[in-house]
């Protein structure tokens, strides 16, 4: 029994598949003692994990309101109605009668004449200056036909067509369409979207560099492992192992714990953008992050704190050498 | 085994550490490594344990020149090392099984490969039936056992051993060194630094002399 040690060389027999085994081995084990060790400073790991959810929720819950208020925008270019308002010189019938030939125009899904006592009964109701108006000698809102294109005219070019058309009739004074400011919404949204994508960029370096910041204090802590590990001939590879998983630990809880924030932060605002759904003839609703965005958000954080620790792993083990 | 050649190492703000040393030590000898603190004996070992890198001349282990071997390879020449300690280094924080395991750990064997050989390394240093404990639940010469139990482990060709008996008592001292013979006689060589010079003379094997880092004797 004295010499099992050196008597037994098994070293030579070992086959493929014990390798493989004892490999996978050591993968699983730093997987699920790495998370132990976060578990035995909760206070520190809750803290460094709330403080890396707030910027990856900051970041998603950004990319999530510029998706809500772009499918709002979406809504509303679906009715590019153009207004036409005809010369204070047409009389009424005159004006119905336009409206009964524009009719007869099979690009146009609706066509609907608004008189000037209608226009001034609208007015009054909906604007609040109802009483303002009844000083006014005579009625000085204009005549107005409003026209909704067909679906197959959804492009600029068929609109601005159409636009020009109208604009040559001698009883129309000018014509207006509702297009411009979604315009001027959608490259506002642009605008939005680029600050979304800088801030997900410097957040995303946040979360680098707070994952880094931990394992390089873990790494610390556990100096003298690493030397020693070292000493009976521990490769690179190996030591950072446990540390890697440790940082996708911290990238993938903070991961979870964003999604839930930004849930959360979604709920709170539903109440108030259904009522504003609800002023838009409901035509949209209110958006989480889906599942497959859920996934990648898990999948991005995981893979910064992978990157962060290991950034931090390739210079700083290199210094830790046996004493 | 292991062969220096005019092996020199200067430290830059300390001078000359080792100066033209030069030995051969055979596979299966075992040789005590002596002289006054500071005399080199540390640095000397630090190169065959590749944390330090000779400043001239060549070490030659197992066939390959140390000077060559490049920090990637580092790990693969120290598990064919057996090194112990002063001060153990064993890690506190982990039963006494899981210390004598991590050479087998970090070289990749499964583990109920592992099981069979630190039982068997814990007994042939007398300390089976202890695995689960802790290093601080044992006596000083018994840290030292796992110590050693964890240097023979992986089968090395070479143990090193720093001051091995520094914190022990001389009944202490002599079991440990008979338990070096022990390895010595199944073909390791072993190399121990020591400056208990009544200790060495007890044991009679070849003492390599330092004196302010030049080799004065290679014989006993």
């Amino acid at each position: 029994m004295k010499n099992t040690v050196y008597s037994h060389n098994s070293r030579q027999s070992r086959s493929f598949t014990d390798k493989l085994q004892a490999y996978l081995y050591l993968h699983a084990h730093s997987l699920f003692s790495s998370l132990g060790r976060l578990f035995r400073n909760p206070f520190t790991m809750s803290m460094t994990i709330v403080v890396m959810a707030i910027a990856i929720s900051l970041a998603s819950g950004f990319y999530l309101l510029i998706a809500n208020v772009q499918q709002l925008t979406r809504s509303i270019e679906s009715s590019n109605q153009i207004s036409l308002f005809l010369k204070s010189s047409v009389g009424d019938r005159a004006g119905e009668q336009l409206a009964d030939e524009i009719r007869k125009n099979p690009r146009l899904q609706q066509v609907i004449f608004i008189s000037k006592a209608q226009a001034l009964k609208e007015f009054k109701t909906y604007s609040g200056f109802g009483e303002a108006l009844d000083v006014l000698e005579s009625n000085p809102l204009p005549m107005v036909i409003q026209i909704l294109p067909s679906h197959s005219l959804d492009d600029m070019q068929g609109i601005e067509s159409l636009l020009a058309e109208f604009n040559q009739l001698p009883q129309v004074d000018f014509t207006q369409m509702d297009m411009q400011w979604v315009e001027r919404l959608q490259s506002m949204m642009e605008i939005m979207q680029r600050g979304a994508a800088l801030l997900s960029t410097l957040l995303g370096f946040a979360v680098l560099f707070i994952t880094g910041n931990s394992i390089r204090l873990e790494l610390q802590n556990r100096c003298d492992e690493v030397q020693i590990a070292k000493l009976v001939g521990a490769t690179h590879a190996f030591i950072q192992r446990p540390f890697l998983y440790a940082g996708f630990w911290l990238g993938f809880l903070s991961g979870i714990l964003a999604c839930l924030l930004v849930a959360l932060m979604m709920s709170v605002l539903q109440q108030p953008i259904e009522r504003l759904s609800f002023l838009y003839d409901g035509a949209f609703h209110i958006l989480y992050l889906s599942f497959t965005e859920t996934m990648a958000l898990l999948a991005i954080t995981s893979s910064l704190g992978i990157l962060g620790a290991w950034g931090v792993l390739h210079y700083q083990l290199k210094q830790i050498n046996p004493e | 085994m292991l062969k220096f050649d005019h092996v020199s190492k200067r430290y830059p703000d300390a001078g000359d550490a080792l100066l033209d040393v030069s030995f051969h030590l055979q596979q299966g000898e075992m040789a005590f490594l002596t002289g006054h603190s500071g005399a080199g004996k540390s640095t000397l070992l630090k190169l065959i344990a590749m944390m330090e890198r000779c400043s001239r001349g060549h070490i030659v282990f197992d066939g390959q020149n140390l000077n060559k071997v490049s920090s990637k390879q580092i790990p693969y020449i120290r598990r064919k090392l057996g090194l112990i300690f002063q001060d153990n280094k064993l890690l506190q924080d982990r039963t006494i099984f899981d210390n004598v395991a991590l050479p087998l750990v970090v070289s990749g064997f499964g583990h109920h490969e592992i099981a069979r050989k630190v039982r068997a390394a814990l007994d042939k240093v007398g300390l089976l039936g202890k695995e689960k404990k802790y290093p601080t639940a044992l006596s000083g010469g018994e840290q030292q056992r796992v110590g050693i139990a964890r240097a023979v482990i992986n089968k090395p060709q070479l143990i090193l051993a720093d001051e091995p008996t520094g914190n022990l008592d001389p009944e202490l001292s002599v079991e440990v060194m008979r338990l070096f013979e022990q390895f010595q006689t199944v073909g390791v060589s072993v190399l121990v630094a020591s400056h208990d010079v009544g200790l060495l003379t007890q044991m009679g094997h070849r003492v390599l002399k330092l004196e302010h880092g030049v080799l004065k004797t290679a014989s006993p």
